[in-house]
């Protein structure tokens, strides 16, 4: 057999189409697990199974593997304890990126493992010693996946939506399969908020993934509905009921509930160590996508141009600390940047905050916060992100491109989309745990830095210290809030990097208003985010980035390095690290979508990350902006 | 010989050395791996070695870092649960009972313990594989599955 063969012979079922007469032979596993012993029992009993088989024993490796092969598996087994990275991370990164179903297995059967493997995702837990009959069934989850997102693609359809884009966007930009996300974005955009914003990219017609697409406005009603309820009583019934919106079923709603758990989850991290497995909706797997997108949805927004130069430029100000007059608002999407991955999502929301003008709606990166923030503040952000634009000029090779990053962040709604496109929806879930505004000041500037990204995380850092409001919401939203990222799923709000930067700011939990945000940008991409909630400023910032990229504008891949150990220092909560990690990788991606191949970055990022970015927190260096780093 | 085989191989499940897990393993084996069971076991003593080394230095430490030993012991725990090494994984379970209680004494009696079983299973084990390949192929078209 050949073990690497990443061939397409199970496309077919993939796809969803149908199942092929061989289903569920084929079926193109990954599994992931340290001890040898473990790792050639499995593989054999899934060559037994008739699956294609790739073994992997290190997770870095996997992850390699993942974004070189795009669709070249079909779904994933990873072990919970591995030395080089926490198989939840590799979870989180995962759904972010690839949103493929994720199963978890570990020797330890205790309660509370168990339901971390659930509420980050995982399709399945399984205990080892595994047996033969647990992997038989594997293939279940593979097409419930699938089925699911048909289901979901389905009633945004009759939203009108656009999406069309949403899954289709190709990778070239993306390594990752931010397509989705993007598209996701563009599609929610439209759908929700049928402004033209100036969603480029319309064009998206074939959903092949029908998923709900959380639109900004849409995440602010969720957020709002939510809070109302109190994230402990929060039921998706209950919130269908308040939201109120046509065509939304309790399941969209419970999925991306659980996102948003995660994210909140995350956010708080350290806060709250109980959060929230409550999660209830049931366990979508594509939550992890959503996160992908952060970094995408910059690009896509800055490529896009929607974001005004100065929007850009105000969430660069104030993400370098000027935001500090701003208003917070800003603070939130800036965050992002780091969470490439799924902040991608969430930033573009944040951007869309910033924009007031585009759709009020922007704000609604916020929109997590709709509790705090209201206009004016998205206002506010709106200035950070205007100040941003500013210092990402200089810091993005592409000034221009700055500021248009910017701008299109702020621009509400299209911006999102182009991220979404770029990013395939990093779900810019902003992360709960925004509380991180750590860097606002050292992440502007370091953000700024990769590529346009980078600025946009420096933007959120700053913004994140500012928009108190945004933050209170955060605040007292996370400690309700489990954690699920699920919520970044699309949401793009959150701008999970962004904890990472808390270490720069304090107001972490302030500006994490944007976790509502993030909810917006849950929708598209659900692969995201999750984890990266924490994020939730900064994503939004990214979105601008995003755009950025798009315009084929080569980032330095370094800046997303920066962004990256940035995102480490802020990893305050393994999941930011995690996320941050992803998220720079995925941001990476979304910025050079063409140009570079993001694996290759986020192959070197991982590097120096491995184990998932603890250190870098302080050591990054958001404290001290490292712009010089970045090549820009 | 066959029998002789199969008696040994009772016998170890028995006496409790071996459970379920093994049995699992011999159902892989087939005619495209048919020194499965041999393979894995090998490699399980192979890689096993450094997971122990790694609970003797940290148990060396001063203070002792309950957390990591608990960690440690997991990963062993897991691998030898994962060829059915029945006896070695109940004196794992025991060690890690004493790491959440933070007994350091009763961690390193139990470790002690675990030892024992693992080169006892270890010895039984080659003994039998031995024996299994001296028996020849036949043997296992013949042996129970």
């Amino acid at each position: 057999m050949d073990p690497m063969s990443i061939s397409t012979s199970s496309a077919s079922w993939k796809s969803g189409d149908g199942v092929s007469d061989q289903f569920p032979a084929g079926l193109r596993v990954l599994v992931v697990d340290d001890d040898p012993t473990c790792l050639r029992i499995l593989e054999k009993m899934l060559r037994n199974c008739l699956y294609e088989v790739t073994k992997c024993s290190r997770a870095e490796v996997a992850l390699k593997l993942l974004r070189d092969n795009k669709d070249g598996f079909d779904v994933v087994i990873s072990d919970v304890h591995m030395p080089d990275m926490d198989g939840f991370k590799l979870l989180e990164h995962i759904g972010l990126e690839m949103d493929l179903p994720v199963i978890m297995m570990s020797a330890d059967d205790s309660k509370n493992v168990v339901m971390k493997g659930v509420t980050h995702g995982a399709c399945d837990y399984l205990i080892k010693p595994v047996r033969m009959e647990a992997l038989k069934n594997i293939w279940q989850h593979v097409v419930r996946k699938k089925k699911h997102e048909w289901k979901d693609k389905d009633y945004e359809q009759s939203g009108s939506v656009e999406d069309g884009e949403r899954q289709q966007k190709p990778s070239e930009d993306v390594d990752y399969s931010s397509s989705a996300n993007e598209g996701n974005w563009k599609s929610s955009k439209k759908r929700k908020d049928e402004e033209d914003e100036g969603d480029e990219r319309d064009d998206t017609s074939t959903l092949k993934k029908p998923r709900v697409v959380w639109s900004v406005e849409l995440h602010q009603q969720f957020v709002t509905a939510v809070n109302q309820l109190g994230i402990d009583k929060a039921v998706p019934k209950k919130i269908l009921e308040l939201m109120n919106v046509p065509g939304l079923t309790r399941e969209n709603v419970a999925s991306h509930l659980q996102k948003y758990r995660l994210y909140l989850k995350r956010l708080s991290g350290q806060h709250h160590n109980g959060l929230g497995n409550s999660f209830m909706g049931p366990t979508d797997p594509t939550f992890g996508p959503m996160s992908s997108l952060n970094g995408l949805e910059l690009q896509a927004l800055t490529s896009t141009g929607q974001l005004p130069p100065q929007s850009l430029a105000t969430i660069q100000a104030a993400a370098l600390g000027r935001v500090a007059n701003n208003k917070s608002a800003v603070s939130v999407p800036l965050v992002d940047q780091r969470n490439i991955f799924s902040f991608e999502s969430p930033k573009i929301r944040f951007v869309e905050g910033q924009q007031q003008h585009n759709n009020n709606k922007q704000v609604n990166l916020l929109h997590g916060i709709p509790t705090n923030m209201d206009s004016k503040q998205l206002a506010a952000l709106h200035q950070s992100a205007q100040s941003f634009g500013n210092i990402n000029m200089p810091i993005h090779s592409q000034s221009t491109q700055s500021n248009s990053v910017m701008g299109q962040m702020v621009q509400p709604q299209s911006r999102a989309q182009i991220l979404n496109e770029i990013n395939g929806s990093h779900a810019l879930n902003i992360p709960s745990s925004v509380g991180q505004p750590v860097f606002s000041q050292a992440i502007p500037s370091a953000v700024l830095g990769r590529n346009g990204i980078d600025n946009v995380r420096v933007q959120t850092h700053a913004s994140v210290s500012q928009p108190s409001a945004l933050v209170d919401f955060s605040r007292s939203q996370r400690a309700e809030f489990p954690g699920n990222n699920t919520f970044s799923k699309g949401s793009g709000g959150f701008i999970p990097n962004y904890d990472v930067f808390s270490d720069l700011n304090q107001n972490r939990t302030d500006d994490w208003g944007l976790q509502s945000v993030g909810s917006a940008f849950d929708a598209p991409q659900h692969s995201n985010l999750q984890g990266r909630l924490d994020v939730a400023p900064s994503v939004l910032v990214q979105p601008g980035f995003s755009s950025d990229q798009r315009r084929g504008h080569v980032r330095t891949p370094s800046g997303n390095k920066v962004a990256f150990s940035a995102a480490d220092g802020l990893g305050n909560n393994t999941n930011l690290g995690q996320q941050i990690k992803a998220e720079d990788m995925g941001f990476q991606n979304g910025l050079f979508p063409d140009q570079f191949g993001q694996d290759d970055l986020m192959s070197a990022l991982l590097k120096p990350q491995q184990e998932g970015l603890v250190p870098v927190e302080s050591d990054f260096g958001f404290d001290g902006y490292h712009l010089d780093n970045l090549p820009v | 010989m066959q029998r002789q085989l199969a008696n040994m191989k009772q016998s170890l499940f028995d006496q409790g050395y071996l459970d379920e897990q093994f049995i699992q393993l011999e159902e892989l084996q087939d005619d495209t791996n048919p020194n499965f069971v041999e393979e894995v076991v090998t490699l399980y003593y192979r890689d096993s070695v450094r997971l122990i080394q790694n609970i003797e230095n940290a148990l060396d430490k001063n203070p002792l870092d309950f957390a990591k030993l608990d960690s440690h012991m997991h990963q062993f725990k897991g691998s030898s649960s994962s060829i059915g090494a029945r006896k070695v994984k109940i004196e794992c379970t025991q060690f890690r009972e004493y790491c959440r209680a933070g007994n350091g004494e009763g961690c390193k009696r139990t470790f002690q313990q675990v030892k024992k079983e693992y080169a006892t299973l270890k010895k039984k084990l080659e003994a039998y594989f031995q024996f299994a390949r001296q028996a020849g192929p036949v043997e296992k078209a013949c042996r129970p599955k």
